[in-house]
């Protein structure tokens, strides 16, 4: 049972140091075992504008931001006055009360002013007032002075002995203060002997392509995606991964698929602005039949939309990407665990069936951090690298070598440049099984055929191999909560307040998109009671993609296309009206300007 | 020989005299070309295959990458590797293969429009990182495969089927662009000068860098203006005109020459600038491609611990 669920926000503007305190506090809960969710909100801007970080612990795993908060620490006047109205009975906010004037706050919200001038006196700025507000919330929940003591002592090393006394007896000051002036929460903060990581979900998906063997990664800078980029560059040396940044995303990609080539494996990774510039490429690695995996993590959109906040509207752009039919695998993973777990995956489906693969991420999945079990993060992964012939030596066949020879599974032998006796060219012009072109001089309408079908067959091959979606939740629910990638955490949450309302729900959610498990998917459905598809943009991207692959119309829909990620109270009070019939559309208000 | 041997000591492979040998006829394709006859692309074909007899490279250890136009159905007509790629992606695939296995020898094969048009950025971008490759771009200043329009070396003026009154435009010049981009190894071949474009090709698949040679290669079908006639008169080869290429504003200045007299040969080159898989530190133990995969259980560990 949980007996801690404590969510702390920390907001102020770019550049006065939310992230510090943020991530002190991450550490001595994951040290703890404790796990954590934390959600950033913040805009295009270095300096200025409005940061919120949203950071939950608890025993037990916790799935998204959550609903409320127990703790606000705002860094200035302009956080105080967007969030006090939010704060609830039982909850404290801590202040430096020089610089920061209260509203009035609702009945039993505990205010914590305290004065920098008063508890350091002749020190200044933020980070002085971070440091003893920090240190005032760990008094609150009761963790030892010691553990702050030897982070700040970690931290401050380098700027000298003289640095390190100052920001600990600061620290102190505000220990001592929180522990005279303010009521401590009712609870001391457990520590469940097991430590877990603390990361986000790009560095997820960078760890995964490392442990998939990825040997070349190139991008060219794009938020949410650029988190993949700056782990490879920070550990490609000393992993043997070459790491480019590229002149533009036409160019990315290509890069990549001339590296996979060769034969290492090649990543990279974008947001949708990025990725429309990459579609005709991905068509042309199908064409070629080269093994590439791209990411795309989804920013709000159309156009350079809203670079800092989170959507899902990239599915029909994915699906469409390039033109013409061709194979390719398209997945979105459901949680942080998923994006390390997912690459290595990935790429050896790409390289059996010889095909890109596209991962589709989100800002909330991609830059959200998660705490998760280092145990789960097994490097030691399964390679298979598909059928590759001539490596050993071994000559080509008498009647001598197709790339794309025509079989039964459509995956022909491939080849790699350099290895003798297989010299061969690959087109993105149709070509018949030696490669040859058949779009110039003549078209031949049967091969075209033929080797068309060939290529199309490899998607036959792989439903198979992919795990179908299965139910999450009790079976005879009074609703289902369909939905995809990113947003599993949030239903499930909205699930147990559901049920703690009396209201059966259970979830369905979609991880592999391309190819789609469609008759699974209509079959587990069609027992269903009723079917709330729940998804982050404005059209339903998913409730139409899964009504045009098995023409399942579901019983009403839950969207969100402001830039914020779903909080579960939005889910339930969706499922609220449109089981009181009020709706078959519920779109929420996000409360809150961040 | 001084040059090869420093090249392949350098490579790692095999001085040419040591390699087996390599003939014309080794390398011909799986089909004969469907250029229009007469067509200038056959020149670049034939001195390209010369080119690599001649130095033995071995077809198996080329690698042939183009992009999309007549002049980019090349690799199909060549027994080495090949990847015929999209209209204008050539270079950033070829530098792709280039850093991902070292020990390939990369060329570049494409069209004026394929390269200085769509391809524009990568072509300034694979300059300015001088990676090596080698960049044979078969300038007949039109767009044929698709029919006659306008290329970004159509002369002003030029009437095409995409500016039946003329252009207002001023082409784009590719040997200052080359050389002020970073490019190590700047050269200009005609077709009409068979064994000079071989020379100059062999220069530039021996060159550690960048290396590129515009050649004029006339498209008999859709460009009346800039024909075989036409550069027959007006090329003079730079060595005869005393040119040195090591002389940076001499190879701008020559660059710029245009009119009666166009120069051609080798513009520019250096040596002393290292290529880019020769930068890159995680090449050291060999091409990526050969690589094993995977972390190693020590490295995984470090990894994670950094994130808790
Ligand atoms: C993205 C894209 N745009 C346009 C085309 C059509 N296209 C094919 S070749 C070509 C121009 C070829 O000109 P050039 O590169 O000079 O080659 P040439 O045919 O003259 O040898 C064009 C515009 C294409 N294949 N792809
Ligand atoms: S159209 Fe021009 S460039 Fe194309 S093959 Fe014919 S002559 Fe050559
Ligand atoms: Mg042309």
């Amino acid at each position: 049972m949980k007996t801690v669920d404590l969510a702390i926000g920390i907001g102020g503007a770019a550049g006065q140091g939310i992230a510090t305190p943020g991530d002190i506090l991450a550490r001595i809960f994951v040290r703890r075992g404790l796990h954590v969710n934390a959600y950033n909100a913040y805009q295009s801007i270095i300096r200025g504008g409005h940061i919120f970080l949203t950071l939950r612990t608890s025993d037990a795993p916790v799935l998204s931001h959550g609903d409320r908060l127990d703790v606000l620490m705002p860094l200035n006047q302009d956080t105080m006055n967007r969030h006090l109205r939010l704060m609830g009975a039982g909850s404290t906010v801590l202040f430096n009360s020089d610089t920061i004037k209260p509203a009035d706050a609702a009945a039993g919200v505990q205010l914590c002013p305290f004065s920098v001038k008063q508890l350091a006196p002749g020190l200044r700025g933020d980070l002085v007032q971070n440091t003893i507000a920090l240190a005032a919330i760990l008094r609150l929940i009761k963790v030892e002075f010691e553990i702050l003591e030897e982070i700040l002592t970690l931290q401050f090393k380098r700027k000298g002995a003289a640095a390190v006394a100052e920001n600990v007896g600061v620290a102190r000051a505000g220990y001592d203060y929180a522990e005279t002036h303010f009521r401590p929460f009712p609870f001391s903060l457990p520590d469940t002997g097991k430590p877990l990581a603390f990361f986000e979900g790009n560095q997820a998906l960078a760890m995964g392509g490392a442990a998939a063997g990825v040997r070349f990664y190139c991008a060219y800078p794009m938020s949410p995606s650029s988190g993949v980029l700056h782990w490879m560059a920070r550990h490609g040396r000393q992993l043997g991964i070459m790491v480019r940044q590229v002149e533009d995303e036409i160019g990315v990609i290509n890069m990549a698929i001339g590296a996979a080539h060769t034969g290492c494996r090649a990543m990279c990774a974008t947001s949708g602005g990025g990725f429309a510039l990459m579609s005709e490429a991905l068509g042309s690695a199908a064409m070629m039949e080269i093994p590439v995996v791209c990411i795309n993590v989804q920013r709000a959109g159309p156009a350079t939309g809203v670079p800092t906040k989170t959507e899902q509207g990239d599915l029909w752009q994915v699906l469409g990407a390039g033109q013409g039919d061709y194979p390719r695998i398209i997945v979105a993973p459901t949680n942080i665990t998923d994006c390390f777990k997912i690459v290595p995956r990935l790429f050896n489906l790409v390289d059996r069936f010889q095909c890109p693969g596209i991962i589709l991420s989100d800002l909330l999945l991609s830059e959200g951090r998660s705490s998760a079990d280092p145990a789960e993060f097994d490097f030691n992964v399964p390679i298979e690298r598909g059928e590759v012939i001539g490596l050993n030596g071994d000559g080509p066949p008498a009647n001598g070598y197709k790339r794309y020879l025509i079989t039964d599974s459509g995956v022909s032998p491939r080849a790699l440049p350099g290895t003798p006796g297989y010299a061969h060219v690959v087109a993105t012009d149709e070509h018949d099984e030696d490669g040859v072109l058949i779009s110039d001089e003549f078209t031949d309408p049967h091969k075209r055929q033929a080797i068309h079908e060939k290529r199309m067959r490899k998607m036959d091959g792989l439903l198979p191999l992919l795990e179908t979606p299965a139910l999450h939740g009790p079976d005879d629910a009074q609703v289902t909560l369909l939905g995809w990638g990113s947003t599993e955490g949030v239903i499930w949450e909205a699930m147990q307040q559901l049920a703690d309302a009396g209201i059966t729900a259970n979830n369905l959610q979609i991880k592999w998109l391309v190819p789609l498990h469609g008759e699974e998917i209509v079959s587990i459905l069609s027992r269903c009671a009723k079917v709330l598809i729940v998804e982050n943009n404005y059209s339903g991207q998913f409730a139409r993609y899964l009504r045009s692959e098995t023409g399942f119309a579901a019983d009403g829909h839950i969207r969100k296309y402001d830039g914020e990620p779903f909080m579960p109270h939005h889910i339930v009070d969706g499922v609220r009206a449109i089981l009181a019939g009020s709706t078959k559309l519920y779109v929420p208000v996000h409360e809150i300007q961040v | 020989m001084a040059i090869i041997e420093r090249e392949a000591t350098r490579r790692g492979q095999t001085a040419v005299a040591e390699r087996p040998k390599v003939t014309v006829r080794d390398l011909k394709g799986k089909v004969d070309p469907d250029w229009c006859p007469g067509c200038g692309d056959f020149g670049v074909l034939a001195a390209l295959k010369q080119a690599i007899a001649e130095l033995s490279l071995q077809p198996y250890e080329v690698l042939t990458v183009s992009g999309i136009g007549c002049s980019s159905n090349l690799p199909g007509y060549l027994s080495t590797y090949g990847m015929h790629t999209l209209h204008g992606r050539a270079i950033a695939v070829a530098t792709g293969a280039q850093l991902a296995n070292h020990h390939l020898k990369v060329v570049v094969t494409g069209g004026d429009g394929d390269g200085y048009g769509i391809g524009g950025n990568h072509f300034v971008h694979a300059m300015r990182r001088n990676v090596d490759l080698t960049y044979v771009v078969m300038n007949n200043q039109v767009y044929g495969l698709t029919t006659g329009q306008l290329s970004p070396t159509s002369i002003k003026g030029m009437t095409t089927k995409s500016t039946p009154f003329g252009s207002v435009e001023n082409p784009i010049n590719p040997i200052p662009l080359a050389i002020t981009s970073g490019a190590t190894y700047v050269a200009r071949g005609f077709t009409g000068q068979q064994k000079h474009l071989v020379e100059l090709i062999k220069g530039g698949l021996q060159h550690k860098g960048f290396a590129l040679i515009d050649t004029f290669s006339p498209c008999v079908t859709y460009n009346h203006d800039n024909t075989h006639e036409f550069f027959k008169q007006r090329t003079r080869k730079l060595d005869e005109m005393g040119h040195d290429p090591t002389n940076f504003h001499a190879a701008l200045e020559k660059g710029f020459a245009w009119g009666d007299e166009i120069p051609i040969g080798l513009f520019w080159k250096r040596e002393d600038l290292p290529a880019l898989d020769e930068l890159e530190p995680v090449l050291a133990d060999g091409p990526l491609a050969h690589r094993s995969l995977g972390v190693g259980p020590d490295a995984a560990r470090a990894l994670l611990k950094e994130l808790m």
